[in-house]
């Protein structure tokens, strides 16, 4: 069973992102990228069901600009077999990418796809749900747990009141929440060998997908800064603060 | 133009944020509810009294017993004909079913948008909420989850809206529900609750929580949130968490408990009215937050502080 394992270079978690002064955009020149954490925890199962015996093959996707090749190269560092960057300079939106998952996914025939739950950049939270529906496979987004068998996929959610389980058919799209597992950190020589796997690069025109952009970003403005609080001695003041100037209890 | 709305409901009835989807629907003209389910009767009944809302689509049938996706959407898209907007909370389900229904329609779906400029143009947050992009989308139909946390609930009595049963055509059975395990409890949820206590890494374990944070929380008739430090260490269950990838929450008093305050967690409650924080770290980056930062052991100042109410 192949499996396609897409992953996003995206601002590092820990920077604290700054705006750009012409209001365009956030500033990402000089600024550490990494790849997107939920991914990260998307190739760990894929490893973790390779090693089970579930999955024989792992194909690591990014798309994007030259540089997203670093990302495969983590990817493949932590296990994945093999890469395909999806080369553009165009900024891509949960669409495009669904639709560049789905020809690289009919292509190689996989049989289960693996996402993030969403990218911590734009927080859109949609690829998955968008390329299952595309495929017209099911999905099982926000996992905590999964487990293949029998042609099937059964999947823990994390959903608003607790947890939820589904069975998937296979093929399937399977997206990663953050208690799924504790990625692994990738051994340097494993990160030695990954320098000599395949990534191969193609363009969306290859792929017959169209990536053009569907929104337009008209500003991007900092969120309002909340005003300085302060600190109070003791659960008294605490308390006759809430009451008597914020009111609130 | 004419907006429709998921309505997400349980057992309980219609769920606070999805009077929020409404109110941020009515900023764009007339709004349709739909309901969908299987035995909404009583959903449908509370959903056709919302304030705003002039009609409600019922869709009673058992494949959309569990709110899967794969029916939910082939169901939205059917109905999409009519409508140039599809909204839903950005609840668990929203977020599962709406890229979905935008997939299917060829469209961009705009995600959890906190504030509408007019048809076309939104603001939603990224990065955590630490910046705030305002988007125009050039496709025909609108695929949107609304942030509720930034619109207030329109009134859950006094529309009348007209009720039209809807056939609920049969698609392929490829995914199926197997089970839920559902966080139990009398306290207010988390998305609709006015004050929300909440605890960290410093409450150390779960029965600190139990013993410290439930009775607070309970005197002040609050709901009990966690950062997700607390949630991965297994202290609650997941339900529990705020930020950025959790609970988006922005009660009138939010109290930061053993909390340090990263990003994530910020992105999750730094609309709320007011912040306490109470951590014994003085240079934690929650007090940077927070309008009354308290600094010292959480052991002895809940104690107190339960007593004192």
């Amino acid at each position: 069973m192949k499996l396609l394992v897409a992953v996003k270079r995206v601002v590092d978690y820990n920077v604290k992102v700054r705006v750009k002064s012409d209001h365009s955009a956030v500033e990402t020149a000089g600024v550490k990228m990494s790849m997107n954490p939920f991914d990260e925890i998307a190739v760990e199962e894929a490893v973790r069901l390779k090693e089970k015996g579930a999955v024989t093959e792992i194909i690591a996707l990014s798309a994007g600009v030259t540089q997203a090749q670093e990302t495969i190269r983590t990817a493949l560092a932590m296990g994945a077999d093999r890469g395909i960057l999806v080369e553009t300079e165009v900024a891509l939106e949960p669409l495009a990418v669904a639709k560049l998952l789905q020809a690289v996914a009919k292509k190689e025939s996989v049989d289960l796809v693996l996402l993030g739950k969403q990218a911590i950049d734009d927080d859109m939270n949609a690829t998955g749900q968008m390329l299952a529906a595309l495929l017209g496979w099911p999905q099982g987004t926000f996992a905590s747990k999964v487990e293949i068998a029998d042609g099937k996929a059964t999947v823990t959610r994390e959903v608003d009141g607790g947890l939820e389980t589904v069975e998937l058919q296979l093929p399937a799209v399977v997206t990663a929440d953050l208690r799924l597992n504790e990625p692994r950190y990738a051994s340097l020589p494993n990160i030695m060998k990954a320098r000599k796997k395949t990534i191969d690069v193609v363009k969306p025109e290859d792929l017959g997908v169209d990536v053009t952009p569907r929104l337009t970003t008209l500003s991007v403005a900092e969120p309002p800064a909340r005003k300085a609080g302060i600190k109070v001695p003791d659960v008294a003041t605490l308390l006759d603060k809430l009451r008597n100037e914020a009111k609130v209890i | 133009m004419v907006s429709l709305v998921l309505i997400d409901f349980d057992d309980t009835g219609i769920k606070q944020p999805a009077r929020s989807a409404v109110a941020a629907a009515l900023k764009l003209g007339e709004v349709h509810a739909l309901v969908a389910g299987a035995g909404v009767g009583s959903a449908a009944q509370a959903a056709a009294k919302i304030a705003g809302v002039t009609k409600v689509l019922v869709a009673d049938d058992a494949s959309l017993g569990h709110a899967l996706a794969e029916p939910l959407a082939a169901l939205i898209v059917g109905l999409a004909g009519g409508y140039s907007h599809l909204l839903s909370a950005a609840t668990a389900s929203g977020k599962n079913v709406m890229p979905r229904v935008a997939a299917l329609l060829d469209v961009q779906p705009l995600s959890d948008i906190s504030d509408v400029v007019d048809a076309d143009t939104f603001v939603r947050p990224i990065y955590a909420g630490n910046a705030l992009a305002t988007v125009k989308s050039s496709d025909a139909k609108k695929v949107i989850t609304v942030r509720a946390s930034s619109f207030d609930p329109v009134a859950a009595e006094g529309g009348n809206a007209g009720i039209e049963n809807i056939t609920v055509a049969s698609v392929p059975c490829i995914s199926r529900y197997i089970s839920s395990e559902l966080s139990k409890s009398e306290r207010p949820e988390l998305t609709a609750a006015k004050i929300i206590v909440s605890g960290g890494r410093g409450m150390q374990n779960g029965e600190n929580f139990t013993k410290l944070l439930d009775p607070l929380a309970d005197r002040l008739g609050a709901a009990v949130g966690a950062s997700r430090a607390a949630v991965d260490a297994g202290y609650v269950p997941n339900d529990y968490q705020v930020g950025q990838t959790g609970k988006i929450v922005a009660p009138e008093l939010y109290i930061a408990v053993g909390i340090s305050g990263a990003i994530q967690h910020l992105a999750g409650m730094k609309d709320s009215k007011v912040i306490v924080a109470i951590n014994k770290d003085e240079d934690a980056p929650i007090f940077q937050v927070a309008d009354y930062g308290l600094v010292g052991d959480l052991f002895t100042i809940l104690p107190e502080l339960e007593k004192s109410l």
